[in-house]
C-alpha cells in the first residue's frame, strides 16, 4: 500500500468519525502546547536573569573573604572568615591594570529615622565606585564623594521609597536623618529603579564605607566588587588579585573570586534544570493523550471489525492492517502536534505583546521534545490496538463476532 | 487448480466436537462452475473460506495452483488471496464511507498498484457489471442488486482466476438475484473458475458440477445431470469392517 493511499484512507476514517477525531486532536494539541508553553516560562525566567545581568553591561568580578572550594555557587553570606578583607585590600586592588572601578561593600541592616518616622533597611557601606559598578545614578542630589573611600563622612544616599517614607513630600536633600546611633546628611536620592539582582534599590541606604565600619563596628568587608574594562582578561586579573592579596595576607590568598560569568552560569543551571522539570511534568499530559488514543483505538477496532475482516479477505496481510491502524494514530498525533504548536506560538505572541519585558520563548529543544514524546506515546499506545486489529480472524470478524 | 485432501475443521461446542469439515477430499479444475448446496450448518461457508485461504484446516492438505498452502506464512497467503481469489458475500461487505469506485479500487490500493492502472481497471469492471454511471455513489445510495454488483466488480478488479461466492443472492429479490447470477456465469464462460454456495435449488442446478454437503461431509458430487457418488471414503478408509 502506498503512503499517499494510506494517508487518504486514514483521512476518510477521520472524516467519518469527526467528533472522535476532533477530541483526540484536542487532547494531543493541549499536551504539546502545555509542554511548549510551560518550558517557555522556565526559559523566559532564565533569559530574564540573563538580561538583568547583562543590563549591568560590564564585566564584574566579586572578591569574597574566605576560601571556598566550589566555584560558581552563590556567594556565601556568612561563612567562617579566616582573615578580614579590608578597605586597604580593596584600595590596593585599584592598582591592577584594566580595573575600571572598585566597590568595597559592607552590608547590614540599620534603623533609619527622621523625627517620629523610622524604618529598618538594608544598609550598604561603600564608595563612589559602587555607583559605577552597579550602573546606579541619583535622581536628585549627588552620589557619594570620592573621599568616601577613606573618610568616615556623615553623609548618605537614600532609595526613593525610603525617602518617601521618611520625608513624604518635604524636601530631603541637605536634611539630617538618624542612621543607627549617628546623624547623617542626605546628599542624594537614587533614581527610580526596581529590583536589581535581588536588591530592592528603592528601599535602602548607601553610606561611606568607613562610616559603615564604625556603625557596624567591624573592619571586615562583606565583599569587593570589581568592574573590569572590556578587553581585560578575567583570568589574568584573578591571578593579579590573588598575588596582591597574598602579599597583604601573609602569603595566603584566602579569598574567593566569583566572576559574573560564573554567577550567570549558576543561575542558568538552576533555571535550566527547573525548565526541564516543568517540561517533564507537562509531558504527563501527553501520556494521558496517549492512553486516550489507545482507548479510542480499541473502540474503533471493535467497531470496524467487519471492515478489517473484509480488508484481509481482499488481500491485506496482518502487517498491513497493523500498519493502517498505527498510521492512523501517528497521523492523528502529527495533526494534533501541529495544532498544539500553532496554539503555543500564538499564545507566546500574545503574551509578548501583553508583557513585552518578559522574554517568553520556548527553549530550542521544547518543540522537538514535545512532538517526539507525543509520537512515542502514540506509537506505544497504538501498538496494542493495532495488534488486536491485525490479529483478528477474518472469518469471525466478517460475521461481526467477538473472538 | 484446487486439491483438498482429507481436510478437517473441528470446533469445540460445549465440550462436544463439531465437525464443520469432516475429511473433505475434493479437487476442482480451472474454469469449472461448481455449486455447493446443503442444509444450514453443513459446512458450506467453512469449505469456501478454506478454499479462499481465509481459514486454516486442522488437518489435511490443500494445494492451490500446485502450492502447498499449510506452510505458507500469513503474508504470502494474503498476497495469494489478493492476486488470485475474488470473494463475494451474502452481506456485500462494502465500506460505507467509500464510494463505489473506492470500494472497487481497494484491492488494488492494498496491492500498491499505481493510480493510473487502478483507474482504468476500476472503470473496466464497473462497465462489466453495468454500473459505469454509479462510480461516485456511496453504498447507501445503491440498491441491493447494485451493491452486490459493486462487490462483484471489487472481486474482479485484480483479475482473479477464482471467484468464491457465498450465497450472493441471499439478500436479493429474484430479479436482481438473476442478474447477479448472469454476471457471474458470463465471467465463468470467459474462463474464471466459479464456486457458488446457494440455498436456491434453481440456481444450484445451473452449475455444471453440483456438490451437496451434509454434516461437514460431501454427500453428493455430480456433473451435468449424471449423478456421481461422492468420493468420500475413497482415501484412507480401507479399514476392514
Ligand atoms: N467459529 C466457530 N465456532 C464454533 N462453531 C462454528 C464456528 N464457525 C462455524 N461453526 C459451526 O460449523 C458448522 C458449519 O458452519 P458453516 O458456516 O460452514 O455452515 P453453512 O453450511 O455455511 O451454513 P449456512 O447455510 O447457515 O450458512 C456450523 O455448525 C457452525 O455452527
Ligand atoms: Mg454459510
Amino acid at each position: 500500500m502506498r503512503l499517499s493511499d494510506q494517508v487518504r484512507f486514514n483521512t476518510l476514517v477521520f472524516q467519518r468519525y469527526g467528533v472522535r477525531t476532533f477530541l483526540l486532536l484536542l487532547a494531543v494539541g493541549i499536551g504539546v502546547a502545555s509542554v511548549i508553553l510551560l518550558t517557555s516560562l522556565g526559559e523566559g525566567a532564565r533569559r530574564y536573569v540573563d538580561q538583568e545581568f547583562s543590563s549591568l553591561g560590564n564585566r564584574l568580578l566579586v572578591v569574597l573573604p574566605g576560601r571556598k572550594e566550589t566555584t560558581g555557587g552563590a556567594p556565601p553570606i556568612y561563612g567562617t572568615v579566616p582573615r578580614d578583607l579590608t578597605l586597604e585590600d580593596a584600595n590596593a586592588l585599584l592598582r591592577i591594570p584594566g580595573v575600571n572601578a572598585i566597590a568595597p561593600v559592607i552590608a547590614g541592616t540599620t534603623t533609619v529615622a527622621r523625627e517620629s518616622r523610622s524604618r529598618e533597611v538594608i544598609t550598604i557601606g561603600t564608595t563612589a565606585g559602587f555607583f559605577v559598578v552597579r550602573k546606579l545614578d541619583v535622581g536628585k542630589g549627588k552620589i557619594l564623594p570620592p573621599r568616601a573611600d577613606s573618610e568616615a563622612l556623615a553623609v548618605c544616599v537614600l532609595g526613593v521609597k525610603l525617602q518617601r517614607e521618611l520625608f513624604g513630600a518635604a524636601p530631603s536633600i541637605g536634611q539630617w536623618v538618624r542612621v543607627g546611633d549617628r546623624r547623617m546628611r542626605v546628599i542624594g536620592i537614587l533614581e527610580e529603579r526596581g529590583e536589581s539582582l535581588g536588591l530592592d534599590l528603592r528601599d535602602m541606604i548607601i553610606i561611606p564605607v568607613r562610616t559603615a565600619e564604625q556603625l557596624f563596628n567591624s573592619p571586615g568587608l562583606f565583599r569587593i566588587i570589581i568592574d573590569l574594562n572590556v578587553n581585560t582578561s578575567i583570568v589574568d586579573t584573578e591571578k593579579r588579585i590573588r598575588s596582591i592579596i597574598r602579599q597583604r595576607h601573609e602569603g595566603e590568598d584566602d579569598v574567593t573570586l566569583v566572576s559574573q560569568d560564573a554567577m550567570l552560569a549558576a543561575f542558568g543551571n538552576i533555571l535550566t534544570t527547573l525548565t526541564l522539570a516543568i517540561g517533564a511534568i507537562s509531558a504527563i499530559s501527553l501520556l494521558v493523550a496517549g492512553i486516550l488514543i489507545m482507548n479510542i483505538s480499541l473502540i474503533s477496532v471493535s467497531q470496524r471489525r467487519e471492515e478489517i475482516g473484509l480488508l484481509k479477505a481482499i488481500g491485506a496481510s496482518s502487517r498491513q492492517v497493523r500498519q493502517l491502524f498505527m498510521g492512523e494514530s501517528l497521523l492523528l498525533i502529527s495533526l494534533g502536534s501541529i495544532t498544539g504548536i500553532a496554539f503555543a506560538f500564538g499564545s507566546i505572541f500574545v503574551a509578548s505583546v501583553l508583557w513585552p519585558n518578559f522574554p517568553l520563548a520556548p527553549p530550542v529543544w521544547a518543540v522537538p521534545a514535545a512532538v517526539g514524546i507525543a509520537l512515542l506515546a502514540g506509537l506505544l499506545f497504538s501498538i496494542y490496538p493495532a495488534n488486536r486489529a491485525a490479529g483478528l480472524d477474518p472469518v469471525l470478524a466478517m460475521r461481526g463476532l467477538q473472538q | 487448480m484446487i486439491v483438498l485432501d482429507s481436510v478437517n475443521k473441528t470446533y469445540q461446542v460445549g465440550g462436544t466436537p463439531l465437525h464443520a469439515l469432516d475429511n473433505v477430499t475434493l479437487s476442482i479444475e480451472t474454469g469449472e462452475y461448481l455449486s455447493v448446496m446443503g442444509p444450514s450448518g453443513s459446512g458450506k461457508s467453512t469449505l469456501l473460506n478454506m478454499i479462499g485461504l481465509l481459514d486454516h484446516p486442522d488437518s489435511g492438505s490443500y494445494l492451490f495452483n500446485g502450492v502447498a498452502t499449510e506452510t505458507l506464512p500469513e503474508q504470502e497467503l494474503a498476497r495469494l488471496r489478493g492476486e488470485n481469489i475474488g470473494f463475494i458475500f451474502q452481506a456485500f461487505h462494502l465500506i460505507n464511507r467509500l464510494t463505489a469506485f473506492e470500494n472497487i479500487e481497494l484491492p488494488m490500493v492494498l496491492a500498491g498498484e499505481p493510480v493510473k492502472s487502478r483507474r482504468s481497471s476500476v472503470r473496466q469492471v464497473l462497465d462489466m457489471v453495468g454500473l459505469g454511471d454509479r462510480a461516485d455513489h456511496k453504498p447507501n445510495q445503491l440498491s441491493g442488486g447494485q451493491l452486490q454488483r459493486v462487490a462483484i466488480a471489487r472481486a474482479l478488479v485484480m483479475h482473479p482466476k477464482l471467484l468464491l461466492a457465498d450465497e450472493p443472492t441471499g439478500n436479493l429479490d429474484s430479479v436482481s438475484g438473476k442478474e447477479v447470477i448472469e454476471v457471474l456465469e458470463q465471467l465463468n464462460r470467459e474462463g474464471i473458475t466459479l464456486i457458488l454456495v446457494t440455498h436456491d435449488r434453481h440456481i444450484g442446478k445451473r452449475a455444471n458440477r453440483r456438490i451437496r454437503m451434509v454434516d461437514g461431509k460431501i454427500e453428493k458430487d455430480e456433473r451435468q445431470g449424471k449423478g456421481v457418488k461422492a468420493e468420500r471414503g475413497e482415501r484412507g478408509d480401507h479399514a476392514p469392517v
